[in-house]
């Protein structure tokens, strides 16, 4: 394999986890726990599979994908913003409701306990490895997008205002609760958009699909200290080790468990601070009144 | 401190009123919360076109109604009432453990280990303490590492928890991949010592449920904790700590010291449930036999407001739900219990501010 196949094998892994994360940004600046994003993109490649499956069409699916993450995102933003509920908790059980109803609907539209048919998908010249999608495309911008959003425009500077002083936002007369329900619902499209790009990449919807990617994009976010460029470069990061472990496979020089590993050992040093303290928005899991 | 003691044992007509808006805080939530998921559950039935009345009749049938369901549900109940006490020592400290997962699993390989390094010749009550105590000393190591991230460095100890969830996970699978298990399987050996009896030993009626003898065990450790919690000066600094760190702190309590032990304790608490799978039903340590216990754990915790006794009776609800979830398979999927489970979840979250606020408003109004 050369340094253009592995260039690119990453960027096709990078593209869940540079959506997902891009919404977890958002909405932990705005002061939101985005222990969800997992749901939210569980959410978003079950509905991307619906939808593509009943219409033939995978613009169908994108828009199904997305709204399925969005109304997760929106009991998310109910939970947590306005019934004040513990972020941890509610961020838990989102992510176990988006379990259990992709399980449920699964068995009652496609009668399986594991996965749905085969839908269609965007592009697929073997020539093109994967660059002839539109989702591609979208999530490689989508970084750069979300970082002008938070610090070249007067919405970016009240979703940071949200996240660190929530008392001085309010007291300038922007509301918080809305600036944090538009974040969630926000960080509900992009990670359901990481949902549905790993479905109709796939060309199907299989039972716990994202296997933990919510939870790597997470780890971007505070790996990438709550800054979208850096957040980006890290879900590339641990792409690239991602690509490395398949690459690596049946040579057996480091068992492909430590590789896995890679993003967690990261994410918890640097939350240790030992290259760098990664500091959290100050008023982060906290419930404004 | 000493005051509101002698308050809460004697029952005059203040105590008495206290402690009533303390029971209307604590079980309105819960009671709002099953109303939610039977009303979610009845929806969900009626989309696969069967009637709920029957279904839930079934899931009663196959739970609570014969010995089999009954030592299933015990069984279920008492990992949950593990990992829930686990999760409710932290939340006691004001610290959210989301390692029990991973604690549960090293505790179970832990207590593997003990048993296949034992002679088969170690008599039970040699062999239980020690497979007791190696399961929880892997679970407290898996819950001293955030413990010690936070007091250190102020690592939060959420992010730390789900991040330690994945690499113990990948370690111990690499260990029974690469090292330990039997061919063909993701297993250990079966192990030589520590094996606990089963219910179904002393009372025929349970035969082939799982329940077995380490429910005695975990209803001692409920009992430890709630002494511990209620009845001692440390358990009281550590709940002084959960409601008001900085309080605490100015009266003379070390905060980080507190944190310390209560995820420390959480881990060792959650890693010691191991043994109800490993002694107590399989034998043999496998990967992933944990599936999701140890994230369960919170629910139940919270549905049981983090009191000992609490937990237990949240651990019978939701063992009941996954058991129930087979009992009605037939007719509804028992997927339908996955999206219970995250309903009551929901709720109990979502009613726990809601209640507090309505109860207090009224009561002020009332006191006006």
């Amino acid at each position: 394999m050369n340094a253009v196949d592995f260039l690119t094998q990453t960027i096709r892994i990078a593209i869940p986890y540079l959506f997902a994360a891009s919404g977890g940004v958002i909405a932990e600046r705005a002061g939101i726990v985005s222990l969800t994003l997992e749901g939210f993109m569980l959410s978003g490649a079950f509905g991307a599979a619906l939808g593509t499956h009943y219409s033939g069409n995978p613009v169908v699916g994108v828009l199904s994908g997305v709204l399925c993450a969005l109304i997760f995102s929106l009991i998310h933003a109910l939970a947590t913003i306005r019934y004040r509920a513990d972020q941890v908790v509610v961020g838990v059980a989102v992510n176990l409701l988006a379990i259990g109803i992709t399980r449920f609907f699964l068995k009652l539209a496609f009668d399986s306990s594991s996965n749905s048919p085969r839908v269609a998908g965007f592009g697929g010249n073997m020539q093109a490895a994967g660059f002839d999608n539109p989702l591609l495309w979208l999530g490689l911008l989508v970084a750069p997008l979300v970082a002008f959003v938070i610090y070249r425009t007067p919405y970016g500077l009240r979703v940071r205002a949200a996240g660190d002083h929530p008392d001085a936002a309010e007291s300038v007369g922007v509301s918080v609760k809305r600036v944090r329900w538009i974040a969630v619902a926000a960080s509900g499209i992009l990670a359901g958009l990481g949902g549905v790009y790993l479905a109709l990449d796939q060309h199907q919807f299989t039972d716990q699909m994202t296997a933990g990617r919510g939870f790597i994009a997470i780890s971007a976010v505070i790996f990438g200290r709550w800054n979208p460029i850096r957040a980006a470069l890290a879900c590339l990061l641990f792409a690239a080790a991602e690509t490395l472990q398949i690459q690596l496979q049946g040579s057996h020089a480091i068992p492909s468990q430590f590789i896995e590993m890679i993003p967690y050992v990261l994410t918890i040093i640097a939350l240790a601070g030992v290259v760098g303290r990664s500091v959290a928005p100050a008023a982060l899991g906290k419930a404004a009144d | 401190m000493s005051a509101s003691v002698t308050a809460e044992r004697k029952p005059s007509r203040f105590a008495t009123a206290a402690w009533r808006e303390r029971a209307e805080e604590a079980l309105l939530p819960p009671l709002v919360a099953l109303l939610v998921a039977l009303i979610c559950g009845d929806l969900l039935i009626l989309s696969y076109g069967q009637s709920p009345l029957e279904v839930y009749s079934l899931l009663i049938e196959g739970t609570w109604g014969n010995a089999y369901g009954f030592g299933q549900v015990l069984y279920k109940a008492t990992t949950l009432t593990f990992t829930g006490l686990a999760v409710s020592f932290g939340l006691r400290a004001g610290l959210f453990n989301i390692g029990g997962e991973s604690q549960l699993a090293a505790g179970g390989f832990a207590a593997a280990l003990a048993g296949l390094a034992l002679p088969g010749t170690t008599p039970l009550i040699l062999a239980l303490p020690l497979c007791i105590i190696a399961a929880g000393a892997a679970g407290g190591l898996v819950g001293a590492v955030p413990a010690i991230l936070k007091t250190r460095f102020g690592a939060h100890e959420v992010i730390v928890t789900i991040m330690l969830n994945f690499i113990v996970l990948a370690f111990l699978n690499w260990m029974i991949a690469e090292h330990l298990h039997v061919p063909e399987t993701l297993h250990t050996p079966e192990i030589r010592a520590g094996a606990l009896p089963r219910l179904a030993d002393m009372f025929p009626a349970f035969h082939g449920s799982a329940a077995n003898l380490a429910m005695i065990v975990v209803l001692a450790v409920a009992i430890a904790v709630w002494f511990y919690l209620f009845r001692t000066s440390g358990g009281y600094g550590l709940r002084a700590v959960g409601l008001q760190p900085d309080a605490a702190e100015y009266g003379g309590i070390s905060v980080g010291r507190v944190w310390l032990k209560a995820l420390t304790v959480s881990g060792v608490i959650a890693g010691m449930g191991g043994i109800n799978y490993v002694l107590g039903y399989k034998h043999y340590y496998e990967d992933g036999f944990a599936a999701g216990a140890g994230f369960l754990g919170i629910a139940v915790a919270l549905v049981g407001r983090s009191n000992p006794f609490g937990v237990i009776i949240a651990a019978f609800f939701f063992a009941t739900l996954s058991q129930g979830g087979l009992a009605i398979h037939a007719f509804v999927p028992k997927q339908m219990m996955d999206v219970l489970q995250a309903v009551v979840i929901l709720a109990v979250a979502m009613s726990v501010p809601e209640v507090r606020r309505v109860l207090r408003g009224s009561r002020r109004r009332s006191d006006a």
